[in-house]
């Protein structure tokens, strides 16, 4: 019998199959209009947030932490249930049995869960300790089990940095909808029929896939129990948009609970709810307040997402982001937008509870997009700086239309692709290795082949430094898949993140995300060799840690294509040779330019370069342009970045600009957006 | 044919409807006490371009200009009209949008030659955005070190010609921030069939480090930037004196 939860709601495959899209496609309502609908923040939402700010404050002064577990090793039914006042929240749960009281997560690595607490001035219980010394290997001790010399030298010498061997690797976004949708009970079902398909034939695959699959299912089932602390019972269908919320949330605490991820997304959920929001309007079950208010509350949830991490941690990511990234809009391959009210919601947000970098708002940006819309993603940027955009015209012919959003900029189809995240290798490092015969100039360890190095003092020659840089890429390529392999091996034997892949199909496809740092820095230190002299200069041992350029030459970000053209086939070429490489669970490699927060410390670990960098200078963030090398305007060095291809960059470019929103228009109430003279009043 | 160029802003957002192709031409008769462009007064320094090398580059870029188009600005494009209408003509030979902002200063109604010029000039242009930088032939002069008829002899011909018009005003504590003042530039905005728009601009202090760098004696160094309040409050008297002396032409 079909459940009451679903009454008013069209289509038949979904009923049938696990299919959240076709559900949102057969059910959704397309809003074009404008924001006027919006309500704001009712009573108890203002002092919620309230509370929650006053603990922001409490745990600034208290150095950064509030409070944190270190007895009890955080899972999904570790802790009962936590609020901030009871009676007020209309959506409930914390990671901890209290809000602000940070969880442990030993999984991933016991060194970084210790350090994370003494940091912070805790120290974890000695007997978690012991047990993960003798009896529970981690994931950060699986990793360096298998780890070798060449890439330890590599970690050390930070020509590959960042990566997740000793902590969770994250951008793994699980459907959360579907918990909302149909329940617990209904997925475990779904679950045990996935695992009998795998048959009888006892492949590796196949042991490792039915071994998964029943870490799902009990994840599955320790969700629904952690529900109950709450009073709820998610093992049937939300039956109303409160409830579809509240659920949803659930599906991501549990996520949250286990996975101290280097991005924890949450995937692309307004419209979803916005379906049971409409069928509440319509049958005045709540109103427009109240399902604003449960918006509001979920975003609050989002806002206290907090993990115990450490200062080096924090000094990678700049800061200690969750990236909770919501995608919001974007178009539907049948031409519809998918902009409903409850993306509005989303945005309203920001008016309701303030401006907060989390959950991160990312709209999926179409040429498309309803004008109200647009309109009102530019009043919500002027007003907060708060919204990320990104091209949903591009990425929406190789996803559909039910992608999401992992950390900042990696696509992937929700419950149905995943991502193995990779970290950076740095390319501007690698082309002084290519220099120097693979010695690092920081250091002086010969740290990659030793390949013929740059010989003499005259100027460098670009045939010869490209030469030895391709070699030098095919080589850092190698060490960094291989390093990859060996992550996401151990990760998924010991920190395997099953509530997420339980709100996966049963075979995702798995991105093999990679990425770069440094773009600008190579493209314009070729081309400085290419246009104009560059001379080496030498450190007492001979190994070249300056250079002196006499002339001008062309620089990246300014749309010229004698520039440009190196940047993109630099991409092009380490993309190909990334894909030479051998990768693990048959992923589809993949690389982005986006390093957003790393490069202060990039930039600290690479010696001069020939672009005329000097040592400890920041890199440009992603594929932007060298600090100040841009001198024809944004559009210029927009354009220099569009040229790299998206195919061989999938995992995302990224130009990070800032404007003042004074310069992006005349918007204010001196020019009211309209000069226009009107004579009829 | 090159043009003296000083520079060019790929995103221009200000100068202009939509997004913008912005070029800043070398040279200005005029000189503003609060001039933001200094070092676009002299002819000399900049880089010289052909009209085919600026459209190539605004070619490369189009996408980003959907709903805007090129505006020459500078330093003053009317000395260089030469290569400025053979820019204008190329460019609405492919389809885009023209905007020429201008003071209007270097025009002459007497001298048939240059009135030639002009009559071409118009043809392809979208958008005159028309600085008028005082009302009073006198402040004017002691503003600018010009005189103002021919200024106002240029927007009557735009005007004539059926040129929209778009008249920029920049409002200045203590100079052209007088009720007296902003009501005659309403007064003659009324007179002409044209206009468009009217963008008052809050006086701002911005250039000043261009001066610095260039060695000038900042004239305003004493004027304070005026607020966003009192520059709706200009806007405000500018458009009442226009209606109002409408009403009285019968318009």
């Amino acid at each position: 019998m079909e459940t009451t939860a679903w009454n008013g709601f069209a289509g038949s495959k979904w009923k049938k199959f696990i299919d959240v899209r076709d559900f949102i496609q057969n059910n959704y309502t397309p809003y074009e209009g404008d924001d006027s609908f919006l309500a704001g923040p009712t009573q108890n939402t203002k002092d919620l947030w309230a509370q929650v700010m006053d603990l922001t404050k409490k745990e600034r002064e208290a150095g950064g932490v509030l409070d944190m577990d270190t007895k009890i090793v955080s899972t999904l039914t570790s802790h009962g249930a936590g609020y901030l006042d009871k009676n007020k929240e209309t959506i409930v749960g914390f990671q901890t049995d209290a809000p602000f009281k940070r969880g442990m997560n030993v999984y991933g690595g016991l060194r970084m869960a210790m350090k994370a607490c003494e940091d912070n001035g805790y120290s974890m219980d000695p007997e978690v300790v012991d047990f993960f010394s003798k009896h529970r290997k981690t994931h950060n001790e699986g990793v360096f089990d298998v780890y070798d010399a060449e890439i330890r030298k590599c970690r050390t010498n930070h020509i590959i940095t960042g990566l997740p061997d000793a902590y969770g690797r994250g951008r793994i976004i699980g459907d959360y909808r579907r918990v909302a949708l149909y329940g617990t009970d209904r997925l475990i079902e779904d679950k045990l029929e996935q695992k009998e398909s795998f048959g009888r034939v006892y492949t590796d695959d196949v042991i490792r896939g039915k071994e998964e699959i029943s870490e799902q299912i009990k994840a599955l089932k320790e969700l629904t129990k952690m529900a109950s602390f709450y009073g709820f019972d998610i093992s049937k269908p939300a039956t109303n948009v409160q409830e579809a919320i509240q659920w949803l949330y659930f599906g991501y605490l549990g996520a949250v609970k286990e996975q101290n991820g280097a991005a924890m997304s949450l995937g692309r959920t307004s419209t979803f709810i916005d379906i049971y929001a409409e069928r509440d309007l319509a049958a005045g079950t709540f109103t427009e307040e109240q399902i604003q208010e449960f918006v509001d509350h979920f975003v609050m949830k989002l806002r206290c997402v907090k993990f115990a991490r450490t200062p080096e941690y924090n000094q990678i990511f700049a800061g200690d982001p969750v990236w909770v990234t919501e995608s919001l809009g974007g178009m539907g391959v049948d031409g519809r937008t998918l902009v409903s009210k409850t993306s509005f919601r989303f945005l309203n947000t920001l008016n309701n509870l303030g401006t907060a970098p989390e959950p991160n708002m990312t709209v999926l940006w179409s040429t498309r997009l309803p004008i109200g819309w647009k309109q009102f993603c530019a009043k919500m940027s002027i007003k907060s700086s708060s919204i990320q955009y990104e091209n949903d015209d591009m990425m929406r012919p190789i996803h559909g239309d039910d992608y999401g959003i992992a950390c900042c900029v990696s696509s992937m189809v929700i419950g149905k692709e995943m991502q193995f995240f990779g970290a950076r290798a740095n390319l501007a490092k690698c082309l002084l290795y290519a220099i120097n015969g693979g010695v690092d100039e920081c250091t002086g360890v010969q740290v990659g082949p030793k390949y013929r190095p740059v010989e003499g003092d005259g100027p460098l020659d670009y045939d010869d430094v490209m030469a030895k840089f391709d070699d030098m890429m095919t080589w850092q390529a190698r060490v960094y898949v291989s390093a990859l392999n060996i992550i996401h091996y151990m990760h998924d034997k010991y920190a395997y993140e099953r509530i997420q892949m339980a709100l996966h199909d049963r075979d995702v496809k798995r991105y093999f995300a990679t990425g770069v740092a440094g773009l600008s820095i190579v493209a314009d230190s070729l081309s400085a060799i290419k246009y104009a002299k560059v001379y080496p200069v030498r450190n007492e041992q001979g190994i070249i840690v300056s250079y002196r350029t006499e002339g001008d030459f062309p620089k990246y970000g300014n749309n010229d294509d004698r520039v440009d053209e190196i940047a993109t086939s630099i991409v092009t070429t380490f993309m190909n040779k990334l894909r030479q490489n051998h990768v693990y669970r048959n992923g589809v490699p993949t690389q982005s330019i986006l390093t957003i927060t790393s490069n202060v410390t990039y930039g600290k670990n690479t010696g001069d370069t020939p672009c005329g960098r000097k040592h400890g200078a920041p890199f440009a963030p992603g594929a932007n342009p060298l600090h100040k090398r841009d001198t024809h305007g944004a559009v210029a060095s927009l354009a220099s970045v569009a040229k790299i291809p998206f195919r061989d960059a999938q995992d995302g470019i990224s130009n990070t600009f800032s404007i003042i929103p004074g310069a992006l228009g005349k918007e204010d109430q001196v020019f009211v957006g309209d000069i226009d003279i009107d004579l009829s009043k | 044919m090159v043009g003296h160029i000083h520079s060019i802003e790929t995103c221009g957002t200000v100068d202009g409807p939509g997004m913008r192709f912005v070029v800043f031409f070398k040279g200005c008769p005029m000189r503003c006490m609060y001039c933001h462009n200094p070092d676009t007064w002299d002819m000399k320094g900049g880089e010289e371009k052909t009209v085919d090398e600026l459209l190539e580059q605004y070619e490369s870029l189009k996408p980003f200009y959907t709903n805007g188009g090129i505006t020459a600005t500078g330093g003053e494009p009317l000395m260089q009209i030469d290569f400025l209408i053979e820019l204008f003509e190329a460019a609405k030979k492919r389809g885009i949008h023209t905007c020429l902002d201008t003071s209007g200063i270097m025009f002459r109604r007497n001298n048939p030659d240059i009135l030639a010029k002009y009559d071409r000039l118009l043809k392809v242009t979208d958008l005159i955005m028309l600085d008028i930088k005082h009302i009073d032939p006198d402040e004017h002069k002691k503003l600018t070190r010009q005189p103002l008829d021919n200024i106002l002899d240029f927007a009557r011909y735009a005007d004539e010609k059926g040129n929209a018009i778009r008249i920029r005003h920049v409002i200045v504590p203590d100079i052209t921030y007088k009720p007296e003042y902003l009501k005659r530039v309403g007064y003659f905005m009324a007179e002409l069939n044209n206009v468009k728009q009217l963008e008052v601009l809050p006086y701002h202090n911005m250039g000043v480090v261009k001066y610095e760098k260039l060695g000038i004696d900042y004239p305003l160094k004493d004027t304070k930037p005026l607020t966003n309040d009192d520059a709706i409050k200009a806007k405000e008297i500018i458009l009442g004196a226009m209606k109002e002396r409408r009403e009285e032409l019968g318009k």
